[in-house]
């Protein structure tokens, strides 16, 4: 156990690396360096500006040396200062974060919890109003671009009624105590969580149905019943949670889909996330601070799948005997 | 309504009185008692790296900059400068010494008086680090002589010097918070700078927002009116917009979309104005690369110029809200002729100036590409599309080239990586800071976006502008502008299309929205909230 904990680890390690290494390469492929992006922020700029910049930011040395100065500090935790914004990404990083993991767990808890039950009772009666219905639902949700889902919604509930605001994560005008502003990000949290969420419980409702499906033509949901156990008991204790175990093993390996899926939510509600930042980095070349994000974000995968092999385990304990 | 008292129980008399005083006040009713308080919640699209304009120019860091940091001098609805930091301010009989007289009382955020060794310090910083070094260029010594006295020695007269010392150009920083032996472009302070203007920044979130609360210390007696402003950032013009309409911001510059413009003009409770741009002095235009083999040829400009009809883009593509461009400078600006060439739209003179020039009819085939600046809809795209539907009527083939994003159209155009490029460029108030750049030969500059990428240099021009920067007569120096203008439209290195339509929306509760030549870039000490 404790050598498969190790090894894992190591092939995180590796990974990070390699993606630290790769990232640094693919960016420099992008036409036009960050002091085109800030001479062109600033209005035009003369040739000593243009220079000044591009050796603060040690962008006169050539790109191995580059490459090798950023492993450096990167190893001893150092992700550089943003080019763009002038403070560390570290903090930068930071202070996006939370933002991002409350807009995926909230999208994704919303699209496992009610995509289940909706795969569920679509299985009950696969041929029934209700099953079609979730397959309709299911085949639009997925296929709806997200930002297209996004913006439909603010144009409903923020513009015509509006119920929702429109861009934002708080109220920076509204005062009040913890309660009134956890009620505001709340309130500002429902619009893109739906958005982002639609998509996946789309998946996992077809996925669920598909599984329960399968599941209850299975000996032992016969002989539960045979043995009079309840309807309800059968669906829910006996087949769900078997048919649950894609449902997590894909939930997980999604993760750094949903993550992705999450800048263009976050740019379509200005939702002051990682996605946010990383799109407008992009756009201004500022290069440690696309790299720090996407460093972070491998990290958020690794442990996502890390987790994703715990929960599977406490599901299925057949799965911990293995090996 | 109600009748009030006075009509309905004095006698006629006393109601034809009334009525002579309701007369008389009644100009004075456009300027009612401003009401203290209250948070304005201003949108924008523009993300600014940081706060310290001395060392970043930009409409981004300039908005929130003339909030926190006071000028010498600011600017009202003409080009007439005005006492702001400095209370008087004198020329020498040669014009090369410009002595100021500062403000008693006036104080930074931290309480430290303003004195005119910060005022030189600030000066310094900003004639070493600012990116638009010919505002200051000609200053050789900035004195000292007592605390309330700046002087300005110049080595020769240098009359764009009173625009510089405005809102958005020179801000004056305290030299005991910022005078710290680190580097001022990088300096963390930059963040959550210590100002001496109306409001102070309390937090800056990048990317999200920037609040700036009243400094109750601020020089000009009951001024801000304001308690705070909060400047929130959307990730585009239809966000910003639908918050508008939503009622989640009251005032929102800069809009420049003709589309959401003529919607917002229905909307209930708006007002809108294109007033406060005069000192940016946008122009949307078609640069061309004057070392392509065709392009070098005078007279294929010329055809181009004369092929493409500016009331088609005003009108048509901008929905009759934009204005039409024929010079270096905007209408609004002081320099601005009537005589120059204006290439009014002439598909005749077209086709013979393209024929003359070996092209066209019977001459050899011209094919063309043309850039422009992503992400700018209706005043780049949608240009670059007509210019390419246009010039296919005189017989040359345009291609339209993308790019996706900014850097890739900087890097292209800044490498002389192109033909002919749609452009967006700001007059900056004053020929010497935002005109000369395009034109001059010493400005050809490789690598360098917004500098002479076009090439073109033309000795008769480069006299003229830099006579004109020099001389202090105004009406003289007005004529030389002309001469300049004149020559560099016979010559044509670019094509003037249209003033941008840089539009202000602000919820009617909005009093006196920042409408000087600054506009947004002015400090908004006189803005209030009406409850």
């Amino acid at each position: 156990m404790a050598y498969r904990i190790l090894r894992q680890l190591l092939y995180a390690a590796a990974l990070i690396l390699a993606v630290l290494v790769l990232n640094f390469l693919l960016i420099q492929l992008a036409p036009g360096d960050p002091a085109e992006v800030i001479a062109g922020e600033m209005g035009g700029a003369n040739a000593e500006v243009m220079a000044a910049i591009r050796q603060q930011y040690g962008l006169d040395k050539p790109i191995l040396t580059q490459l090798g100065l950023y492993l450096g500090r990167a190893l001893q935790g150092d992700l550089g200062t943003s080019y763009f914004y002038n403070r560390p990404v570290v903090e930068l990083i930071l202070s996006r974060l939370g933002p991002t993991l409350l807009l995926v767990t909230a999208a994704l808890a919303f699209a496992l919890i009610v995509g289940t039950r909706l795969g569920v009772m679509a299985a009950r009666k696969p041929r029934g109003i209700a099953s079609t219905l979730v397959t309709v639902l299911s085949l639009v949700g997925y296929s709806a671009p997200v930002f297209w889902t996004g913006l439909m919604l603010v144009i409903l509930f923020a513009a015509k009624i509006p119920l929702f605001p429109v861009a934002g994560m708080i109220n920076i005008v509204k005062q009040g105590g913890p309660l009134v502003r956890a009620l505001d990000i709340a309130h500002h949290l429902v619009l893109p969580a739906l958005t982002l969420g639609l998509v996946y419980l789309a998946q996992y409702s077809r996925l669920t149905r598909a599984s329960m499906l399968e599941v209850l033509g299975a000996d032992y949901i016969r002989t539960a019943r045979a043995k009079g156990v309840s309807e309800r008991r059968v669906l829910n204790h006996h087949a769900f949670r078997n048919a649950l175990l894609p449902v997590v093993t894909v939930a997980g390996m999604q993760f750094g889909a949903i993550i992705s899926g999450a800048v263009l939510v976050e740019t379509v509600f200005s939702w002051p996330g990682l996605g946010t930042l990383a799109f407008q980095s992009i756009l201004a070349r500022d290069y440690p601070t696309v790299l720090g994000i996407l460093f972070f974000s491998t990290l958020l995968v690794i442990i996502a799948n890390l987790l994703t092999d715990f929960v599977s385990r406490l599901l299925d304990p057949r799965l911990a005997k293995g090996h | 309504m109600k009748l009030t008292p006075i009509f309905s129980r004095r006698t006629l008399l006393g109601g034809v009185a009334a009525l002579i005083v309701l007369a008389c006040s009644s100009p004075l009713f456009a300027q009612e008692e401003p009401q203290r308080g209250g948070t304005l919640v201003m949108a924008s699209t523009q993300k600014p790296r940081h706060l310290n304009a001395a060392v970043q120019s930009g409409i981004a860091t300039a908005v929130p900059a003339a909030q926190i940091f006071a000028t010498l001098l600011r600017y009202g609805e003409d080009f007439t400068p005005q006492p702001y930091l400095a209370e008087s301010w004198e020329f020498s009989p040669d014009n090369k010494v410009l002595t100021l007289k500062l403000r008693q009382g006036a104080t930074f955020h931290d309480g430290k008086p303003i004195t005119s060794e910060d005022v030189i310090w600030s000066l310094n910083v900003v004639k070493d680090n600012h990116p638009f070094s010919s505002m200051l260029e000609p200053v050789e010594a900035f004195e000292a002589p007592d605390p309330q006295t700046v002087v300005i020695r110049m080595k020769t007269p240098h009359p764009a010097i009173l625009l510089a010392l405005s809102s958005a150009l020179t801000p004056i920083l305290p030299k005991h918070v910022f005078d710290d032996g680190q580097d001022i472009k990088s300096n963390p302070k930059n963040n959550l700078p210590v100002g001496s203007g109306p409001f102070k920044v309390t937090k800056f979130e990048p990317g999200q927002y920037i609040v700036l609360e009243r400094y109750d210390g601020f020089f000009l007696e009951g001024k801000p009116y304001l308690d705070s402003i909060v400047i929130r950032q959307y990730q585009d013009a239809n966000s910003a917009v639908l918050a508008m309409e939503s009622g989640e911001a009251q005032l929102y510059p800069l809009l420049d979309s003709t589309r959401l413009i003529r919607r917002l003009e229905k909307a209930q409770g708006m007002g809108l104005t294109d007033k406060g741009y005069a000192g940016i002095g946008p122009i949307n235009w078609l640069a061309f690369n004057t070392k392509n083999p065709a392009l070098s040829d005078v007279r294929v400009r010329q055809a181009i110029g004369y092929a493409i009809d500016r009331n088609f883009v005003t009108k048509a593509l901008h929905a009759g809200l934009s204005k039409p461009a024929i010079e270096p400078v905007v209408e609004s600006s002081p320099f601005f002729t009537e005589d120059v060439a204006r290439y009014d739209f002439d598909l005749d003179k077209a086709k013979a100036l393209l024929t003359e020039a070996g092209y066209g009819d019977g001459g050899k085939k011209l094919e063309l590409q043309i850039d422009y600046i992503p992400d700018i809809e209706e005043q780049q795209r949608a240009v670059a599309e007509y210019v390419k539907a246009a010039l296919a009527k005189i017989g040359i083939t345009v291609s339209v080239r993308a790019s996706p994003d900014f850097p890739t159209w900087a890097q292209r155009i800044s490498n002389y990586d192109f033909d002919m490029t749609m452009d967006q460029v700001f007059n900056w108030g004053d020929p010497v800071i935002g005109v000369n750049r395009t034109y001059l030969c010493s400005n050809i500059r490789e690598g360098i976006i917004w500098s002479n990428t076009q090439q073109y240099c033309n000795e008769n021009v480069d006299k003229l502008l830099n006579e004109a920067g020099v001389e202090a007569d105004q009406a003289r120096r007005k004529d030389l502008y002309a001469q300049a203008f004149k020559q560099i439209t016979d010559d044509i290195p670019i094509h003037y299309i249209n003033e941008v339509p840089y539009h202000t929306v602000y919820n009617q509760a909005v009093q006196n929205p920042p409408i000087s030549i600054w506009g947004p870039m002015g400090p908004m000490d006189e803005v209030w909230l009406k409850q």
